[in-house]
């Protein structure tokens, strides 16, 4: 009989370290089998972000460095001009991407670096305890927004990815989702496209993936997936951006 | 290269030094008094290397991070706000024992302070500056030849030891022009890297960083630092001493401050005052050779353009068997010759 879910090459065969119902296994895996199945393995360096996707390295097996928080766009545009035929790409969280590094994000972008960004939007600081996020939603509480996010107080969820889609730099950007079945196969092929379109040498390409942290979000995981559908995707709308 | 004496700034020599000593990424943002250095980068670099102006300090630290990491020999440059952005990065990058070379022309502080140069940075370099136990190698030239060479140096210590190497020059170092012997040595630039990343082909994954999850493993990794601090303790003191052998009153200057210093010493020699330099030109590590401690009489005389910062490393040196005394001014002041010359002659 024909085997047809294997392992991936590209991730090793280790226990994992996120909580239950957490959406980075999953877009982990994701980003391994594109990385498979475009035979890249040997020419990718991946940077690991600060937050809790931190030791993606440990995971994922191929070259990869460390950034500082907020900082991986800095350190992947110097990888990629120095090895222009590697393939080098971001993942990185919402705080990350959005907050303390939005400078080298919009930068980076405009500067169109041939880079490939997984940005993991789960509207929460879930490594350092479910503080609110430059993406938590209006009226979503957090333990640094208790009555929920205020718009006077705190401003609105930060549209990262459509400030980015303005700029000339950049090719590609879209919004996927790790709610369904369905959603997490648009997101690999998105996924996909990002990497492909690094591979064509078309400049900045950037998915961002609507994610599950039921830690922080007080629900399980059936209902974060649930929450993600109903609630986040109403202010996050799906689907192609740029 | 053809063998040519030149006129360069400090500034323009360092990064002639650097694209000699086969420095093939270099990413920066402009800020007074290094604002040639960046110039002549954008202009010089060979078309094989990469040149970028960061969008802030903090991209160019992280961006020579990103460079040294992929194995090519990489420097960024700035003056003190500028390089104040980037302890965070420098401390990553000593975590993550990657060589890479930091230039800093000094200028006023604190805050914004002004254009003026300086040496105010002193502590700030010698004693890590970002969080963390580490240091950088730090070599302080005393004239645009000697920033020339330093900063081939500042390479092959920095692949050696896989450590950061900071040039620390103030902004008279950086902006006065001076002639300067090209040398024609060709370097073995970006040797082989078992350790960069360049794509894991016919090899395991090499991984990057500075975070030490496990329990003992970030102890492990700081152990493993601090071996190489003592070996560079002991290898690669710098310095230069003049009249050591008969002074009765040795001045203890750095850079610009010992150029002054030696005007000061020719004078008073002159008029048979036995006066002496020790001008260290690795800050860190803090050359301990020069200091005879056995002839009590000696007198040390430190200099600075900073209020006693050298002054500590000086008296860490002495142990409190010698007499010192300290003549500092900062913020766009600099000592003078005849504020030196005065008070060698009250301490004499």
């Amino acid at each position: 009989m024909e085997k047809t879910f294997k392992r991936c090459q590209s991730l090793y065969d280790v226990p994992t370290h996120y909580c239950p119902g957490c959406g980075h296994g999953i877009a982990h895996r994701l980003v391994a089998e594109v990385v498979d199945e475009l035979k890249i393995r040997e020419k990718t360096i991946g940077i690991a972000p600060v937050g809790c996707a931190v030791v993606a390295y440990d995971y994922w097996n191929f070259d990869c460095s460390e950034a500082a928080h907020g900082r991986a766009l800095a350190v992947a545009t110097a990888i990629k001009r120095v090895h222009p035929q590697n393939i080098v790409f971001t993942y990185q969280g919402d705080g990350d991407l959005a907050a303390i590094g939005t400078n080298e994000t919009i930068h980076a972008a405009n500067r169109g670096e041939n880079l490939s960004v997984v940005f993991i939007n789960n509207a929460v600081y879930g490594m350092t305890g479910g503080q609110l996020a430059p993406t938590t939603l209006l009226g979503q509480k957090t333990s640094t927004s208790l009555e929920g996010r205020e718009k006077k107080a705190h401003g609105y969820p930060l549209k990262i990815s459509e400030m980015l889609a303005l700029l000339p730099g950049v090719c590609y950007i879209e919004r996927v989702s790790l709610e369904s079945p369905v959603e997490v196969l648009k997101a690999k092929r998105a996924i996909k496209r990002a990497f492909e379109n690094q591979i064509n040498n078309l400049g900045f390409s950037l998915v961002e993936i609507l994610s599950s942290c039921p830690t922080y979000w007080g629900l399980s995981p059936k209902e974060s997936l649930d929450w993600i559908r109903d609630v986040m995707q109403k202010e996050f709308p799906l689907g192609r951006i740029k | 290269m053809a063998k040519t004496k030149i006129l360069l700034s400090g500034n323009e020599a360092i990064a002639q030094g650097a694209i000699q000593a086969g420095c093939s990424f270099y990413a920066g943002y402009p800020i007074t008094p290094q604002n040639e250095l960046i110039a002549y980068m954008a202009k010089h670099m060979s078309k094989k290397g990469v040149f970028i102006q960061a969008e802030s300090e903090l991209a160019a630290i992280n961006m020579v991070y990103g460079a040294s990491a992929a194995g090519v020999r990489a420097m960024t440059s700035s003056s003190s706000p500028g390089i104040s952005l980037m302890q965070e990065g420098i401390s990553y990058i000593a975590g993550s024992q990657l060589p890479v070379v930091i230039v800093n022309i000094m200028r006023g502080g604190p805050g914004l302070g002004n254009i003026a140069p300086a040496q105010s940075d002193y502590f700030q370099a010698t004693r890590g500056g970002g969080h963390g136990d580490y240091h950088s190698i730090v070599l302080a030239p005393g004239s645009v030849q000697e920033a020339y060479d330093l900063t081939q140096v500042s390479f092959d210590l920095a692949d050696k030891y896989r450590i950061p190497v900071m040039i620390l020059g103030d902004g008279i170092l950086g902006q006065m022009m001076e002639p300067v012997q090209l040398s024609i040595k060709k370097f073995k630039a970006n040797t082989f890297k078992s350790w960069a990343l360049t794509g894991c082909k016919e090899r395991k994954p090499n991984i990057v960083k500075s975070f030490f999850l496990r329990e003992g493993a970030l102890e492990e990794a700081n152990l493993k630092l601090q071996r190489n601090y003592e070996i560079i303790r002991k290898k690669e003191e710098r310095f230069e001493g003049l009249f050591l052998s008969d002074a009765k009153i040795i001045l203890v200057a750095y850079g610009t401050m010992a150029r002054i210093a030696k005007s000061a010493i020719s004078q008073l020699r002159s008029v048979g005052k036995k006066v002496g330099l020790i001008r260290p030109i690795s800050l860190w590590p803090f050359p301990q050779k020069p200091f005879n401690l056995k002839n009590k009489k000696i007198k040390y005389l430190v200099l600075e353009m900073s209020y006693g910062q050298m002054l500590e490393d000086v008296k860490l040196a002495v142990g409190g068997r010698q007499r010192i005394e300290f003549l500092g001014r900062s913020g766009g002041g600099v000592p003078n010759e005849e504020q030196i010359i005065n008070k060698v002659n009250k301490i004499l």
